[in-house]
């Protein structure tokens, strides 16, 4: 029966590997013509940021980036709908305490850096968010039971922000501006780096969140109920 | 200088593609997991050398870190979990040998 269902996924799971061959193939030999690259470039200077890809994610195609965060956030809703977390590890040993003093600072500080530079070099909200969520993992692996994030009801805040802010900003464009999420070229820099701060925070508490695997250990927890919790 | 290049293309590609099938037929979660962290970290090179840095920012810190520091999590606590099960499927099979045991005494 188990065999037969692993046969059963790999050969469906071949088939759809066939299937986008098949499109990457007819797409790459059709050649559909000009493509979207010299536009994206053309309109750059109205975008409010001077890194192409940037001004996809964040402008031309920001509807993706909204949807992509909501993703985000309706996996940490499963995942702390599973039950509450596993107990932390045990308090790290020198070496991994000295190591996650370095790191920690350092990931955040180039979680910034990232950040920052997006909106002309390569970077961004997902790659700093993703530095941000590693820090946490390293501190929940030091023995922080939280992973570094704050206590549950603070936690449901950060991991909304993304979304919130992001749907606050179009909704407020949609009503006052030009329509959902269409910048006005003298803000549009601004928005953007708003948009992004907030996504990146949280990105960051959710991929942390998201290792702890559970929802999120109380704070004057006893090492009994935690036993109990883990169990 | 072309052929270098080549050469390099060829070994980044080949062993992607050994990474790639290692990851998908190793029996074990873990190693699968391991191999899949070496995958993720070497596309993100072929990524770099296809000329887009940013996928390949993304890949390292999402696709290869975080991912894989949650499908170690996931395959630690499901190996948990199985041994839990095997431990009471052998506790199960201990009491029934104690019974029966007492039976033909």
């Amino acid at each position: 029966m188990n065999r037969d269902l692993s046969l059963l996924i790999g050969i469906l799971v071949s088939l759809l590997a066939l299937l986008l061959i098949w499109i990457f193939y007819t797409t790459l030999a059709a050649d559909p013509g000009p493509r979207l690259a010299p536009l994206a470039l053309e309109q750059l200077p109205n975008s409010g940021v001077s890194h192409p890809v940037t001004a996809v994610l964040l402008n031309y195609r920001a509807y993706d980036t909204l949807l992509e965060l909501a993703v985000l956030l309706a996996a940490i809703l499963g995942i702390w709908s599973l039950g509450p977390a596993p107990s932390g590890f045990q308090p790290a040993g020198p070496a991994l305490t000295v190591l996650a003093n370095w790191i920690v600072p350092l990931a955040i500080i180039t979680g910034g850096y990232l950040l920052w530079v997006g909106g002309h070099a390569p970077g961004g909200a997902f790659q700093a968010g993703a530095l941000l969520g590693s820090a946490g993992v390293i501190l929940r692996l030091a023995g922080h039971e939280r992973a570094g994030l704050p206590n549950e009801a603070a936690q449901r805040w950060l991991v909304v922000a993304g979304v919130g802010l992001f749907l606050l900003v179009g909704l407020l464009l949609a009503v006052f501006g030009a329509g959902f999420l269409t910048y006005p070229k003298a803000s549009a820099k601004w928005l953007i780096l708003l948009i992004e701060t907030a996504a990146t925070i949280a990105i960051g508490s959710t991929l942390a969140a998201a290792y702890v695997g559970g929802r999120p250990p109380l704070a004057q927890s006893t090492s009994a109920a935690s036993k109990d919790l883990g169990a | 200088m072309s052929l270098l290049l080549f050469v390099f293309d060829s070994i980044l590609l080949l062993t992607l593609l050994g990474l790639a099938t290692a990851a998908v037929l190793s029996p074990e979660p873990r190693n699968a997991v391991m191999l899949f962290i070496a995958f993720g970290l070497w596309l993100s090179l072929v990524w770099a050398r296809l000329g887009a840095p940013d996928v390949a920012l993304a890949e390292a810190a999402i696709g290869a870190g975080i991912g894989g520091a949650l499908m170690l999590a996931a395959a630690r606590r499901s190996a948990r979990r199985d041994n839990r099960r095997d431990n009471r499927r052998d506790n199960r099979r201990d009491n029934r040998r104690d019974v029966s045991c007492q039976d033909a005494q």
